[in-house]
């Protein structure tokens, strides 16, 4: 699970963010929307540990993440949180099957191969385990990198605009999915989005102004 | 996991990686050629010089007597009157003196007219037969032996002068005695014989010049000493013949000094009182290394010059793929790396470059002594080992190509370790 108490941010002097505090429990899924510039991915790299809030607590599992050190923090980060960005991005230089054993081993030490091809295997993608990740459509990508943000049953799943560039069949496909997977892996799912589509998917919203 | 991710990166960009092996290649491959060259040159020019004080011989350039009598690779200088030489050999000050006498080759391979002393200065053992004695008899250098295919017997005719094709002495055979042991020296790769048969092969040899334009025999070859065979036993009543020593020539005398004063007064006193010089090995091998060493010097800045344009060439792929990979870098970050782990990603990468050029190099540059070998070998009866090691060098060389990987890698590392996660996922 994952809650936040009295959060603020600034970059320099001009924007400087309040968040409201949010809590979102195992299993559950938790909606941030909220205009451009209203500080949606700021909110959301501050909840995966990727920026430090200048005052108040973010737990991750009773964890306050705000507090640890830069290497604590990455290994951390790496264990417990798992992250789905808008765009995919991957070691271009590896296969689908050999990015997702990186994050296991990357959090663990250990590379569970079996793991990472069940899960492959879940997300329809065991027919391209081997491929360079350039070589899927965008679609496909999306799933390797929700895999890749589940190999380490994470407490907190983060997802920044998942479906932004995805069409409307494809967008309630992967909605459901990371929903269902939330679900099944115990994880508290945080979507950050702007997509209208999610706003009627998900029902716990909370909205930056 | 790292170093695997390292090595897999390295081959998703094949044209970069092979880029900067290659650089590193040919700057390993010329200081490998070179370190081993200067090595192995240095090693054979003062193993042969080893014991020789001062060369005796006529005047003219005093590195060209030394690479003729104690090296065989230079023409001689000229003759000198054996008695004359004779008076210095017999000084008090000498402790050794072995006359050379230079006259015929057979198949490029020089006879040289001596005494059994010459086998003693380069540790030669007769390993088959015995030493030559009487006049006509010749053992022959491991290598000759090898090479020609000579034992024990055989019997053979010489071509006047050093060059392979001269006149061919039909009215005199060589008649082999014995085989030498190997040295790794220059006597391996000569004929020797006692000085009067250099004398008496010339001697006859200005008395038949008429029938020296018989081509018959010009290219003979192994099978040639078979069919003369009664000629040579004609011949035999040579032996006997007592050759005058009044006014016959040497080409040079190798000498050994008992008094070390000798060494440093001789040089000058010869020539003052003489028609001869007196050389110093040690003296004109320095020089030469100091010629050489000016071109060796120029190759070796070329050498260093592409292994600083190898480290730049790395320095460029790395940091031109970090604008590219920061997202990678990023992601890694995200799934729990730490920035220590990714600073060691670059440099392993770099390093594993650096490895690879150096391995490639080593050999390559082995593979291209072996050919130069094999052109020396055919020119100056000088080989050279491509399997040794110089340790203290090349280990100095590695040391040196890892430092440049390491140079190169510093600031994309660097970078890559201080790479802010949030602003470069932010602004994708």
């Amino acid at each position: 699970m994952i809650a936040t108490k009295n959060i603020t941010f600034s970059y320099g002097k001009e924007a400087s963010f309040a968040f409201p505090d949010i809590s979102c429990s195992d299993g559950d899924t938790m909606l941030i929307t909220g205009g451009s510039g209203k500080g949606k991915t700021t909110l959301l790299h501050l909840l995966g540990g990727l920026l430090r809030p200048q005052a108040g607590e973010i737990l991750v599992n009773n964890t306050d993440i705000g507090i640890l050190s830069e290497k604590k923090l990455d290994h951390f980060r790496g264990k417990n949180i798992g992250l789905v960005l808008q765009q995919s991005y991957f070691i271009a230089s590896l296969s689908v099957l050999e990015n997702v054993e990186l994050a296991s081993w990357l959090a663990s030490g250990k590379q569970r191969t079996e793991k990472a091809k069940l899960l492959l295997q879940h997300l329809d993608l065991e027919n391209h385990v081997h491929k360079l990740p350039s070589q899927l459509s965008i679609g496909q990508q999306q799933r390797v990198s929700i895999a890749r943000a589940l190999i380490n049953e994470p407490k907190v799943l983060l997802a920044d605009e998942p479906t932004s560039s995805l069409d409307d069949e494809n967008a309630f496909k992967v909605a459901d999915l990371l929903d269902n997977l939330a679900k099944e892996y115990r994880s508290a799912l945080v979507i950050v989005t702007h997509d209208s589509r999610l706003k009627q998917r998900f029902t716990n919203q909370i909205t930056l102004s | 996991m790292i170093t695997k991710l390292a090595w897999k990166n390295t081959w998703f960009k094949p044209l970069n990686t092979t880029l900067s092996i290659i650089l590193l290649t040919a700057s390993v491959a010329i200081i490998t050629v070179l370190i081993l060259l200067q090595k192995q040159f240095e090693e054979k020019f003062s193993s042969n010089a080893d014991g020789i004080d001062l060369v005796l011989g006529a005047q003219g350039s005093p590195l060209q007597l030394i690479l003729s009598s104690v090296y065989q690779v230079d023409a001689p200088t000229g003759n000198i009157d054996y008695q004359e030489a004779k008076k210095w050999m017999m000084n008090p000050f000498v402790k050794t003196a072995i006359p050379l006498a230079f006259g015929d080759n057979y198949h490029g391979f020089k006879i040289v007219g001596t005494t059994t002393g010459y086998m003693e200065k380069y540790a030669a053992k007769v390993v088959s037969g015995k030493a030559f004695d009487k006049d006509f008899e010749v053992v022959v250098g491991s290598e000759v032996a090898k090479k020609l295919n000579l034992k024990t017997g055989d019997k053979f005719f010489g071509s006047h002068g050093d060059a392979e094709e001269g006149e061919v002495h039909e009215e005199h055979a060589y008649h082999i005695v014995g085989v030498l042991s190997e040295t790794g020296k220059v006597i391996d790769n000569l004929i020797l014989s006692n000085i009067q048969s250099v004398w008496a092969m010339h001697d006859s040899h200005e008395h038949g010049e008429a029938e020296m334009h018989d081509h018959e025999g010009h290219d003979h070859n192994h099978e040639g000493h078979e069919h003369d065979h009664d000629h040579a036993e004609a011949d035999h009543h040579h032996d006997a013949v007592v050759i005058s020593e009044e006014g016959k020539e040497i080409t040079a005398v190798l000498l050994k000094f008992r008094n070390k004063m000798g060494i440093v007064t001789w040089p000058r006193m010869i020539p003052q009182n003489t028609k001869m010089q007196a050389a110093s090995p040690a003296i004109e091998i320095n020089r030469l290394f100091t010629l050489f060493g000016v071109g060796l010097q120029a190759l070796q800045y070329l050498a260093y010059g592409i292994m600083l344009i190898s480290g730049i060439s790395i320095f460029i792929a790395l940091y031109n793929t970090l604008k590219e990979r920061k997202y990678e870098f990023a992601l890694l970050r995200v799934n729990g790396a730490t920035r220590f782990q990714l600073l060691y990603l670059v440099v392993i990468e770099s390093l594993i470059l650096c490895v690879l050029g150096y391995l490639s190099g080593t050999i390559v540059g082995r593979v291209a002594l072996l050919f130069i070998s094999g052109s020396s070998e055919e020119e100056f009866k000088m080989t050279f080992n491509p399997f040794e090691f110089v340790w203290e060098k090349e280990g100095f060389l590695f040391l040196l190509t890892i430092f440049v990987g390491v140079l190169a890698a510093v600031i994309p590392a660097v970078k890559a370790y201080k790479l802010n996660i949030s602003k470069t996922l932010a602004n994708a």
